[in-house]
């Protein structure tokens, strides 16, 4: 009996923070409703990745080991996902938003004839469930209505699930014959970065237009990332203009961050980015234009150039540093 | 090659979005409607392919109030063939609309759907995926680039995946739902505007498709977010730092 299925996303054999988050989501309907949990972990050679998952307050794990499951391919994992709640007879589906979780978990829902909410943000305790709609602009309350419900979580919802104090057990279970696809992987470029993942930092800095070119990004804007060991982001004009690759962009219809620090440089503000970064905890802004919206949303503001301002900003983090 | 493409009709993502008072949707006067920029994006492509590959047919389709007329028309006047409304009053939750497309899928049989990731209004992604499973398609979300074989039997679609680019491949039909990224739509030119007064626009009520009280999720209030006020300018960069050591403590 797992009433809750939690569906575990990993990536170089971890748990990033979105899977962690979407246990925590998980466990907390699990608590409202009364019932238990299951986590689900598909992929190739993921006895690592299942036992970390069992580690962090889940009822068990049920980990699928094929070769067919080594890439996320929708038709594939939909229906393991789905194979999965029917044999557990669960009646909550829950996985993270992230860009495989959006696409895969609609056709799980599908599957289940079940009702879907999309990027979570809040449960209530009569079941309701609250999400962004409208670039964030707007709160939804909103219910589902069929027997299995179906969630994603955003990443910035839930305060990730901590280690419990025990693990679960971790049960082996084979991909069901009838779960075939007419999808093929070809390849994958991944993106290679040093930096902590954007959905993972504790501090992020995003450049914008501003940044004028994709040598400053590297030049001007990568030296003050370093130093504070934040992430890089961007705006959808700075990726739009081709200055970073696309996997930077903040905002409703990019990554959804909420870290402890995060710094917009020339970033002027549009709704649309403000959705994703609204929830940080403190927010500099760093724009010549004293009149920029993203100094509606900020707790520090500067008014300034820059081309002069981030460099000094870098070298005063380094005085700090080096103290 | 016979491309379908669903559009649908959203306030323009300019527009500052207020909620009504008593929470039950959002303010609508003196709002400008468009179509949904991923859908633009995705009739963009459709075109792109018909004008490359030649005999390809876009048939464009929307559920939505009868106003959304102008929204196909403005998809017509872009290069669409034709176009079919499916005259709903009220909004589908996201399921319903993948019934009704479903259907409208197996009346046309088209090779390919091509649809926006998701509306900018509720937001959802979902349509094209619960559409893509209830055919049993094969599907690629997000897409940055969107490839033909020779033969025109397979697809290769580049997404935007969290870490970078990944390819799938799939052979027709499927649905593709397109990103930011795929292409830069066109405006519709005077030609384009005088001839698409003269295509089809056929529209059929919502009631032919059988998905009264079907809907699976269900909105029951709309409330703003909550404000995050302006906190303070500071002069320099040395106080800036000094603030995010001293205050705020995260140097």
């Amino acid at each position: 009996m797992a009433k809750v299925l939690i569906f575990i996303e990993h990536a170089h054999g971890k748990l990033p923070k979105t899977s962690l988050v979407a246990i925590a989501a998980g466990l907390e309907i699990a608590k409202k409703q009364g019932l238990d949990t299951a986590a689900v972990v598909l992929g190739k050679g993921v006895d690592a990745v299942a036992a970390e998952a069992a580690a962090h307050g889940v009822g068990k794990v049920i980990a699928i080991d094929d070769a067919k499951l080594e890439h996320c391919v929708a038709d594939l994992y939909a229906k393991a996902v789905a194979g999965c709640a029917k044999q557990l007879g669960s009646t909550w589906v829950v996985g993270a938003a992230t860009a495989a979780g959006k696409d895969f978990f609609p056709r799980v829902a599908q599957l289940l004839d079940a009702g879907m909410a999309s990027d979570i943000t809040g449960l209530n305790d009569d079941g309701s469930i609250v999400r962004p709609t409208y670039a964030g602009n707007v709160m939804s309350t909103v219910s589902i209505e069929t027997p299995v419900k179906v969630v994603t979580v955003r990443g910035t919802a839930f305060d990730p699930a901590p280690k419990a104090a025990s693990a679960a057990a971790v049960e082996k279970a084979a991909l069901p014959a009838d779960a075939t696809g007419r999808m093929r992987f070809v390849s994958f470029n991944e993106t290679k970065s040093d930096r902590p993942a954007l959905t993972d930092a504790a501090i992020v800095v995003s450049g914008g237009r501003g940044l004028k070119s994709g040598e400053n990004f590297t030049t001007v804007l990568e030296p003050l990332v370093d130093v504070l060991g934040a992430a890089m982001g961007a705006s959808r004009a700075a990726v739009d203009a081709g200055f970073v690759p696309n996997d930077l962009q903040v905002g409703q219809t990019g990554k959804v961050v909420a870290p402890q620090l995060y710094v917009a440089v020339g970033i002027s503000g549009a709704i649309q980015h403000l959705a994703g970064m609204k929830d940080s905890k403190v927010i500099v802004a760093i724009n010549k234009d004293g009149d920029a919206p993203i100094f509606n949303v900020s707790d520090y503001g500067l008014v300034a150039d820059l081309f002069k301002a981030v460099p000094e900003m870098a070298d005063e983090v380094k005085k700090i540093k080096a103290h | 090659m016979k491309i379908l493409v669903p559009i649908k009709r959203v306030p323009d993502p300019q527009t500052n979005i207020a909620v009504k008072p008593d929470g039950s949707g959002i303010v609508t006067d003196n709002v400008k409607f468009v179509i949904n920029p991923f859908c633009e994006i995705a009739l963009e492509e459709a075109l792109r392919v018909k004008e490359q590959q030649g005999g390809a047919e876009v048939v464009l389709v929307s559920i939505g109030p009868k106003v959304t007329q102008e929204q196909l028309r403005t998809g017509l006047a872009m290069g669409a063939d034709r176009a079919m409304l499916v005259v709903a009053e009220e909004e589908l939750d996201p399921a319903t609309a993948a019934t009704v497309l479903k259907k409208i899928v197996e009346a046309e049989s088209p090779d390919l759907v091509l649809a926006g990731k998701q509306s900018i209004d509720d937001d959802a992604n979902q349509v094209g995926q619960i559409l893509a499973s209830s055919l049993d398609w094969p599907q690629a979300t997000f897409a940055s680039k969107v490839e033909f074989s020779a033969d025109k039997k397979e697809v290769t679609v580049t997404r935007e995946v969290d870490g970078g680019l990944e390819q799938v491949a799939f052979a027709l039909p499927g649905i593709v739902t397109t990103d930011l990224r795929l292409n830069e739509p066109r405006y519709a030119s005077l030609p384009g505007i005088m001839k698409a007064r003269k295509k089809e626009l056929k529209e059929v009520p919502l009631a032919d498709y059988g998905v009264a009280g079907a809907a699976k999720v269900k909105t029951h209030k709309m409330a703003p977010p909550p404000k995050r006020s302006a906190g303070r300018k500071v002069e320099t960069v040395q106080e800036l730092v000094g603030l995010l050591h001293t205050e705020a403590k995260l140097i």
